[in-house]
């Protein structure tokens, strides 16, 4: 093949995979389409790595062989992970996506300095710097996630001063580079600041927060792509890389939305802080307790049903118990559905895949705006290890520091059930107004052994 | 200007264009996938952005400078194993998504 030939060759296969997988994503909108849309990616990325092997500026197979076998091989053990371990997967695979495109990004530095154009410069100081602070920011949510850092917020004062300074001081160095691209000592201020930045960036924030900051790292990771497109010329990576990046955006409002934190809060990375916790005024308030029994009798009598599962049910494994409760009230005729509030998992979607996994089927997963004009009609809404997303507080109490924030409004079904392990408050310390309702039963327990429970009693093998 | 920057201008403004419209188009699609795939989105699109691995295979094959190797290969282990895991995964999610509705024949 003639050179020309040989490049527009690749570049129509580049063009191929780019349609493939902007139709990928397409089909994803929906479940019935979905795995269309995987092969259609799947497809896509042969196409081009296979193109890409063609081109005739490669003069050596070897290295590029054993990295895409041991790559295949890694990737194959991330690819068979637990479902609860799905967050920090996703976490680590930006890690291993940044860490790709600031490397990438390097090299050509190297290779290229001193004659790189202003523009050029410009965009491949972001790759880095994004590239860098995506890598260990990621690290830093993996190990948040997986639990072997502490998941405990970590603040300081002038923490936010202290990060967006650092920053300044690689925004100053690329600008320089632009300028003068010939200096080449400034270059690893590129990597190192930002490296130590995503560190700082993950330490202020807790557990909670996660879903959030994945979404918004996963932004980074789809930008810096993007911006490794524009240093290499290559279209397909733009898009690819604008696509990644809009859809972790995308994620990134509705996370924070419903967290209730502006979008400037996500945008400077400054959603670390948990709120003061509020200390409720100890008055004694009563609350309504039901065993296992009581709460049996009450759903199977109930016509509709909503199960309100927050990570708590995730964390006691009790899916499976919750897919036999769905089955055994849906053969007695009761419709069950389940109200599942965007920040119900560690990333967003993560509690409809743990549902799907104990086979509950997916039309009766209903996101909170389908659900909640539905509560006033239904007859039990039962809460499983959720607190701060059914806080009525946070649509009646302007003090309250959850005020504004959309939560499953449980208490304006008829009876509400909780079924918590004690009454001390949740992750964010605040006190939630729906335990003390007259309609509301607080049904004490481990969540997998209390549903297990209920599961046998309306079995009736627990009694005659 | 030189012919040469004057094409490498024209390249830069032509990819700015690519760039903003497949913005525009992400949001247009991906605002229409439903919170229930929310998941399997991020780990899609995650698998689609490791297509950065042709970069990193350029930079392994065109072998300039035994640095540049190095790094390249590290990039491509990094990316295909989120080219391998990202779909993977993605698709592991997706067989588990199950309607209670009859298949229509």
């Amino acid at each position: 093949m003639t050179p020309l030939i040989n490049e527009t060759f690749i570049q129509i296969t580049y063009l191929v995979a780019t349609a493939l997988f902007i139709l990928a994503l397409k089909w994803l909108s929906a479940p019935s389409t979905a795995r269309r849309g995987v092969w259609a990616g799947e497809l896509g990325m042969v196409l081009a790595i296979g193109g890409t092997l063609f081109y005739q500026g490669i003069v050596d197979y070897k290295w590029i062989v054993i990295a895409l076998v041991l790559g295949s091989i890694i990737g194959v053990p991330l690819g068979l992970v637990h479902m609860t371990a799905v967050p920090q997967r996703t976490a680590l695979s930006h890690a291993c996506g940044a860490l790709c495109v600031a490397l990438v990004g390097t090299a050509e530095y190297y290779l290229r300095a001193p004659n790189v154009p202003p523009f050029v410069m410009a965009v491949l100081s972001m790759e880095v710097i994004l590239g860098s602070l995506t890598f260990t920011g990621s690290l830093m949510a993996t190990g948040k996630l997986q639990e072997i850092l502490p998941q405990r917020p970590i603040t300081y004062k002038g923490q936010n001063m202290v990060n967006l300074s650092l920053l300044a001081v690689a925004v100053i160095a690329a600008v320089i580079l632009v300028l003068h691209p010939g200096q080449k000592h400034l270059f690893p201020l590129l990597i190192g600041i930002p490296l130590v930045f995503g560190v700082l960036m993950i330490v202020p924030i807790g557990g909670a927060d996660m879903p959030t900051v994945i979404s918004l790292l996963n932004s980074y990771a789809g930008l810096s792509a993007a911006a490794m497109g524009f240093v290499l010329d290559s279209k397909l990576l733009i898009i690819a890389g604008a696509l990644d990046g809009s859809s972790g955006f995308i994620l990134s409002v509705i996370m924070s939305k419903a967290m209730n934190r502006s979008f400037t809060n996500v945008l400077f990375g400054a959603f670390g802080q948990v709120q003061a916790s509020a200390v409720a005024g100890e008055e004694a308030r009563t609350v309504r307790s039901a065993t296992a029994e009581e709460a049996a009798s009450i759903l199977a009598a109930a016509n509709s049903v909503v199960i309100v599962p927050g990570y708590g049910m995730a964390v006691a494994q009790a899916q499976h118990k919750v897919r036999e409760l769905y089955d055994a009230l849906s053969k007695r005729g009761v419709d069950v559905k389940f109200g599942i509030h965007p920040v119900a998992g560690r990333m967003p979607g993560h509690m409809n895949v743990l549902l799907a996994e104990a086979d509950i089927p997916y039309d009766k997963l209903m996101d909170m705006d389908a659900i909640n004009p539905e509560f006033p009609q239904t007859d039990v809404a039962l809460v499983i290890g959720a607190n701060d997303v059914t806080n009525p507080a946070a649509r009646t109490d302007q003090g309250s520091p959850i005020y504004g924030m959309p939560i499953l409004d449980v208490d304006k079904a008829r009876t509400v059930m909780v079924i918590k392990r004690s009454m001390s408050p949740g992750f964010a310390g605040i006190d939630n107004p729906l335990y003390y309702l007259d309609k509301t039963l607080m049904l004490f327990g481990d969540a997998k052994s209390f549903v297990g429970d209920i599961v046998r009693e309306l079995a009736g093998s627990g009694h005659a | 200007m030189l012919p040469e920057e004057e094409n490498v201008t024209s390249n830069l403004i032509t990819s700015l264009y690519v760039f903003m419209l497949a913005g525009f188009l992400g949001f247009q699609v991906i605002r229409r996938v439903s919170p229930l795939l929310h998941t399997p989105l991020m780990s899609l699109t995650n698998a689609l952005d490791a297509i950065a691995v042709v970069g990193a295979i350029v930079l392994v094959g065109e072998h300039k400078s035994t640095f540049a190797t190095v790094l390249g290969t590290v990039a491509v282990v990094a990316a295909m194993s989120n080219v391998v895991g990202g779909f993977l995964i993605t698709d592991r999610m997706l067989r588990m998504f199950k309607t209670s509705k009859p298949k229509k024949p």
